[in-house]
């Protein structure tokens, strides 16, 4: 279902909520910015929902091609030394995160 | 004002093409590492002014100089030998395409000690012929923005007025190339950010069909409209490149498998312009654009016209909705895009008590405001309850800018107008009003969103000395004719060779 678009200003709980989702931190100062400049993009680009869209008429890509697969083959890849080479903490060849259960 | 050379006859190393490198290299008139040393030299008086690179290279460039030159002296005397014509000629790599064992920042702190394992398609194809990898450019961080003022690195200045902006995202680029900090230099266009840096510098720049060269190792930023693509001093020299990394590539699921056709850089360009159909589109020439760039862009239309061409005016009726059009659908792809930035895997973490706050942190901390806006948009125009009325709705106006174009391109075979609807802005003029400076996208986010391929070229200057470009757009898989054309165009004309 689509909501009705009524009032175009977002809230600051819709603002919490969208960097909750982006996994954003946010200060106040920020989430008041973002509010009144979010706002005044989304306003402007109300006028797409005036247009009348033919019916079936929608797109994803510029090409319209369909998804390729490649074949399920196992092939060389970079060693797990090169790939842990980037990571900010790595402890016995591991990512090294703070706990995630209690 | 610019001074503008009449040939091409300079003496100065630095000045010369990179098709003129290329032909001097053979002849052995300097060496690899003669030439690449005084690129080295250049770029390090110049950066201080400029800051048109992050990470400058000079080791790597060095030692494939040092390998080119050794292997065009293995071919002196052996004319049955084959060499690329690239091998030894010197490069800049916008800072979002990755350079094995480069760090590769995508003008963001959250990548600033980031090293990629592997190159780019792109650029493992060059770096095959033999090119010379002299560093990486600045970009507005994660190529979002039309300025470069959005990069953690500082801002590019624009080597024609140093208070003002290069244009952007591939504005480290598109100022190296103009400043001769670099013969040539890839960038990479969302939304217009090779074609509109290149036109606020005077360079010539492609953004090629969508899928025409391979995204493996371009960092994503919106995935269904990105593409690789070259700035140069001419349409010769981005053919020379362009037409050396395109093709199909199995590592991107949305590469083209089709052949790339040779370029016929003809040496008489009326029969280039002799009956090519020209379709000029009013909604591109509309109140608020600046005077002397619809007058320029215009002249050259009818300059071209005179050399043999047939123009028409035609109607891309949906043209006025590719702002926001653009601006909720690459915001979508880059949040999802940019999820992958969590300080676990690469990047930079801030430290923090669990695993959320370490998420929170180092993306609130570490990604610049444009990026962080960005992100929240496109996150809120993909939430539940608002997907169709905003993502949704989105593609489906996309798809009738295709449609315009579509019918457009049956009754002609490329599309001219102006690149940007100004010349190069001040440092600082938009930068509280994000709207406004996404406003300055409108001539060439079309282009993107409908995956065909468009090249701009400087056709003049405004009164303050600023270069203004124009754009030739064709019908997908057309860049060869586009880089025919404007070929022709600068045989006969030399805004292409005026210096700052």
């Amino acid at each position: 279902m689509t909501k009705p678009i009524t009032n175009q200003t977002l809230t600051l709980e819709e603002i919490d909520h969208i960097a909750e989702l982006a996994r954003l931190a946010l200060s106040q100062e920020e989430k008041l910015l973002y509010r009144q400049q979010l706002s005044a993009i989304l306003e402007y680009a109300a006028e797409l929902q005036t247009l009348d869209i033919p019916e079936g008429l929608i797109t994803s890509s510029s090409l319209n091609r369909s998804s390729i697969l490649r074949k399920d083959e196992s092939r060389p890849s970079l060693s797990q030394q090169e790939l842990l080479k980037n990571a900010p903490l790595v402890e016995n060849n591991q990512f090294r995160v703070p706990p995630i259960l209690e | 004002m610019p001074s503008c050379a009449s040939s091409n006859s300079k003496s100065d190393l630095l000045n010369l093409t990179l098709n003129q490198i290329v032909h001097s290299l053979r002849k052995r008139d300097f060496s690899c590492q003669e030439l690449t040393l005084a690129y080295l030299n250049h770029i390090e008086n110049l950066q201080p002014s400029l800051n048109s690179y992050i990470t400058i290279t000079p080791e790597l460039a060095l030692s494939q100089a040092s390998i080119a030159d050794q292997r065009l002296s293995d071919i002196q005397g052996h004319p049955d030998e084959t060499l690329s014509l690239l091998c030894g000629v010197p490069i800049a790599i916008k800072d979002i395409l990755c350079v094995a064992n480069v760090r590769c920042t995508c003008g963001s702190r959250i990548l600033e000690n980031f090293k990629p394992s592997y190159d780019a398609t792109a650029v493992r194809k060059l770096r095959d012929l033999g090119m010379v990898f002299l560093g990486k450019t600045n970009t507005d961080e994660f190529a979002m923005g039309s300025s470069t003022e959005n990069s953690a690195f500082g801002v590019t200045h624009n080597p024609w007025n140093l208070e003002r902006v290069p244009g952007g995202s591939s504005g480290g680029s598109a100022a190296a190339v103009a400043a001769h900090l670099a013969p040539v230099a890839l960038g990479t266009d969302t939304g217009g950010s090779v074609r509109q840096p290149a036109s606020f510098c005077g360079v010539t720049g492609i953004k090629p069909t969508y899928g025409r060269v391979s995204r493996f190792g371009l960092i994503a930023y919106g995935s269904s409209l990105d593409a690789v693509g070259v700035i140069g001093h001419n349409a010769a020299d981005v053919a020379l490149i362009y037409s050396s990394m395109a093709g199909y590539d199995p590592m991107d699921s949305t590469s083209i498998e089709l052949p790339i056709p040779a370029i016929d850089l003809s040496d008489f360009p009326k029969e280039t312009f002799k009956g090519l159909r020209i379709g000029v589109p009013k909604e591109y020439f509309i109140p608020g654009i600046q005077d002397e760039v619809e007058t320029a862009v215009m002249e050259s239309i009818h300059f071209m016209e005179r050399s043999g061409a047939q123009t028409q005016s035609i109607n891309l009726p949906h043209t006025k909705y590719a702002v926001p059009v653009y601006y909720l659908v690459a915001p979508s792809e880059a949040s999802a895009n940019l999820a992958r930035y969590d300080g676990i895997r690469y990047g930079t973490r801030q430290p923090a008590e669990s695993i959320l706050e370490v998420f929170q942190k180092t993306r609130g901390e570490l990604f610049g405001p444009e990026v962080k806006r960005r992100i929240m948009l496109g996150t809120y125009a993909l939430s539940a309850g608002y997907y169709d009325a905003y993502y949704g709705q989105a593609q489906k106006v996309r798809a009738l800018i295709q449609n315009d174009f579509r019918e457009a391109f049956g009754s002609v075979d490329l599309i001219a107008a102006p690149v940007s609807p100004t010349t190069a802005f001040l440092i600082g003029e938009h930068t509280d009003d994000p709207l406004a400076m996404y406003l300055e996208d409108v001539f060439t986010l079309p282009a993107n969103l409908s995956g065909i391929p468009s090249l701009a070229f400087p056709v003049g200057f405004d009164k303050l000395g600023l270069p203004i470009g124009m754009q030739l757009m064709a019908p997908h898989f057309q860049e060869a004719l586009l880089l025919r054309v404007a070929h022709a165009y600068q045989q006969l004309t030399n805004w292409h060779t005026c210096m700052p």
